[in-house]
């Protein structure tokens, strides 16, 4: 990433995440990011998602502004990596929690961060709902397809026949049920205004990833209701699989059942 | 709004959050609680406050958490089975240290039960209720006028201690018409400064409301701290009433509803010529146990009422300690204790 960013010295004029040293343009770290080591596995997509949304916060200059909710699941210390105010919620209730927030603070950035099985199982009344009451916030949903914190067990969004803890032959559909698509669930609420899946599988969909969590924010910071991005992340540990390959998975396999793009924009 | 006004128990209770400076209520439809989340979807439209109707009580303690989080005065209300579904917002309130107000308007229970009054949530109520160790402050009011007041004392408390306060009422309370007068603090609410609220991260390092505490032993701190605040609660919130304790051979003992009915049934024996008084919790927890020192050293004997199968009286026979003998009185699943039924009760003890 540091040498397409030298070639391409646009950038530096753009996006926080570049400052010159002398004329020599140097890859850095967001200012909504704090410098620590994360306890992410090896080729983990959260670090990407959680970069990627400091970029954008410090790209609006909203830092000051912003109270991300935290989940219960991998990412439930993202406030020991982000720079910004931070409420942690129990499990699945993140949208019920930033929508409290965000009425009695309207002036504020509210977002959640949620991964599979917070947003798609457990919190499936509280996302359905806020959607519906088209709540001004914003949503990232990491969707990996297992439960990571946990030890690799079968997610709502487990793709047919994966292997997981508890489904050890493989996700069967006639047992387990089918892989549940959110995005295109939540898109007939009216309440919904903008939907997008994305992935962080290669250098190519990470900036689009960038783009439309940029996109999320703005539409929050316009007051146009409820806003929603999912990104495919990559968990090599409980896929079985290096990095690499669990990246090239995205691309060929998990990424052709939940379609890449936007879902629904108005 | 006039002084003095007729109003049902849960409409009080509205009232007295409105002038407490609630800003923030979320609430789900259950009996016998619902005047006060009506009340409340109109009063806060007219006082700028925000006023929700959760799709599940869950989501409205957790809409609770995150607007207490945010800094502001924030309640919800239920009755029983939705309380049930509402201990772990509870809990990870009360481990966060956040302030709000829950009220449980009890029915008749386990399950689904009946709407009848009930005081079957005791247990849940002043043993913690969630997951974890902790304590909520419990306000037990009796009449119309007190659940008004105790509204208003709640949200100090609740921002005093960084802690849930619980006001623990019944169907009976919550629903019977009573003439009130309505008080508004004088100076308006008390204005507690909260420097951890989540405004956004101007001027000041990040705030973060959390529960997880992962490194070693820095939960158990966290407890310890947490214990040394309910320490501090339990030695200044104490409440309770007594009336002819002193001057009483058997001594009623009651809370919320039943102590209005027990109160009846002592003047009835009064009249009859029986010594008998009353001590009524007012905070269940902190349980003033102190109440029964006087009354269990001097020879009387204690008659525990409740709706439920017996369970404020496990805290009486703990404050009494075995220096009198304490015995108990209970109607269940929706039945309400009479005067002349409680009456009866004291007769006996005096044949024995």
């Amino acid at each position: 990433m540091k040498k397409t960013i030298k070639k391409t010295p646009m950038v530096k004029a753009q996006s926080s995440s570049v400052v010159t040293v002398g004329s020599e343009p140097i890859f850095t770290r967001p200012e909504s990011l704090r410098e620590a080591e994360n306890h992410y596995c090896a080729g983990c997509g959260h670090g990407i998602v959680h970069r990627l949304i400091c970029e954008a916060i410090d790209d609006f200059k909203i830092r000051e502004k912003v109270i991300a909710v935290a989940p219960v699941g991998c990412a439930v210390i993202a406030y020991e990596y982000w720079d910004f105010d931070v409420a942690e919620a129990p499990h699945g209730r993140t949208p019920a929690v930033a929508t409290g927030i965000k009425r009695v603070r309207p002036g504020n950035i509210v977002f959640t961060y949620q991964g599979d099985g917070d947003l798609a199982a457990i919190g499936t009344a509280e996302i359905i709902h806020a959607a519906n009451r088209g709540e001004n916030i914003t949503v990232i949903f990491v969707n990996n397809g297992v439960y990571g914190m946990t030890g690799g067990q079968m997610a709502p969004t487990t793709l047919a026949g994966q292997k997981t803890s508890t489904t050890i032959h493989g996700r069967s559909l006639r047992r387990e049920g089918y892989p549940i698509k959110m995005l295109e669930m939540l898109a007939v609420l009216p309440g919904a205004k903008y939907l997008e899946r994305v992935s962080v599988h290669s250098s190519h969909e990470v900036l689009r990833a960038k783009r439309a969590i940029r996109k999320a924010f703005q539409m929050q910071i316009e007051n146009k209701g409820f806003s929603m991005v999912e990104v495919l992340s990559m968990c090599p540990t409980y896929w079985g699989m290096p990095p690499i390959q669990a990246a090239d998975r995205i691309k060929s396999e998990v990424s052709t059942f939940y379609p890449l793009g936007v879902i629904k924009s108005c | 709004m006039k002084n003095k006004v007729l109003m049902c128990g849960n409409e009080a209770c509205g009232e007295g959050a409105v002038l407490a400076g609630c800003k923030f209520y979320a609430g789900y439809p259950i009996t016998p609680q619902n005047e006060l989340t009506a009340y409340m979807a109109k009063r806060m439209y007219e006082t700028n406050g925000v006023f929700i109707q959760a799709e599940s009580e869950i989501a409205a303690i957790n809409m609770v958490l995150g607007a207490s989080a945010a800094g502001v005065r924030a309640m919800t209300s239920s009755s029983s089975p939705g309380i049930s579904l509402k201990q772990e917002g509870i809990s990870y309130m009360a481990g966060c240290e956040l302030p709000c107000v829950i009220v449980n308007m009890q029915r008749g229970g386990p399950g689904l039960g009946n709407i009848a009054p009930s005081q079957g949530d005791y247990f849940q109520s002043v043993k913690g209720g969630g997951h974890g160790d902790y304590k909520i402050i419990v306000l037990a009011p009796a009449s119309a006028q007190e659940f008004f007041e105790y509204t208003l004392l709640a949200f100090d408390l609740a921002d005093k201690y960084r802690n849930p306060v619980m006001i623990l009422g019944d169907g009976l309370l919550g629903q019977m018409m009573e003439p009130l007068h309505i008080a508004p603090p004088k100076d308006g609410p008390k204005v507690f400064e909260k420097p951890w609220a989540l405004t956004g991260a101007k001027g000041r390092k990040q705030n973060i409301i959390r529960s997880l505490i992962l490194a070693e032993g820095a939960l158990e701190e966290h407890n310890k701290k947490l214990q040394e605040k309910f320490k501090l609660i339990t030695q200044d919130e104490v409440r309770g009433e007594t009336v002819n304790v002193k001057d009483s051979d058997v001594v009623l003992v009651a809370y919320g509803s039943v102590a209005r009915i027990a109160k009846a049934s002592m003047e009835m024996a009064r009249a009859k010529g029986l010594r008998v008084g009353l001590i009524r919790p007012v905070t269940l927890w902190p349980f003033p146990d102190k109440l029964f020192d006087a009354a269990a050293t001097s020879g009387k004997k204690f008659l525990v009422v409740e709706m439920s199968a017996g369970q404020m009286v496990e805290d009486v026979r703990l404050a009494v300690n075995g220096r009198a003998s304490v015995e108990f009185y209970g109607r269940m699943g929706g039945g309400i204790p009479s005067e002349e039924e409680i009456l009866q009760r004291v007769e006996a003890m005096y044949k024995v």
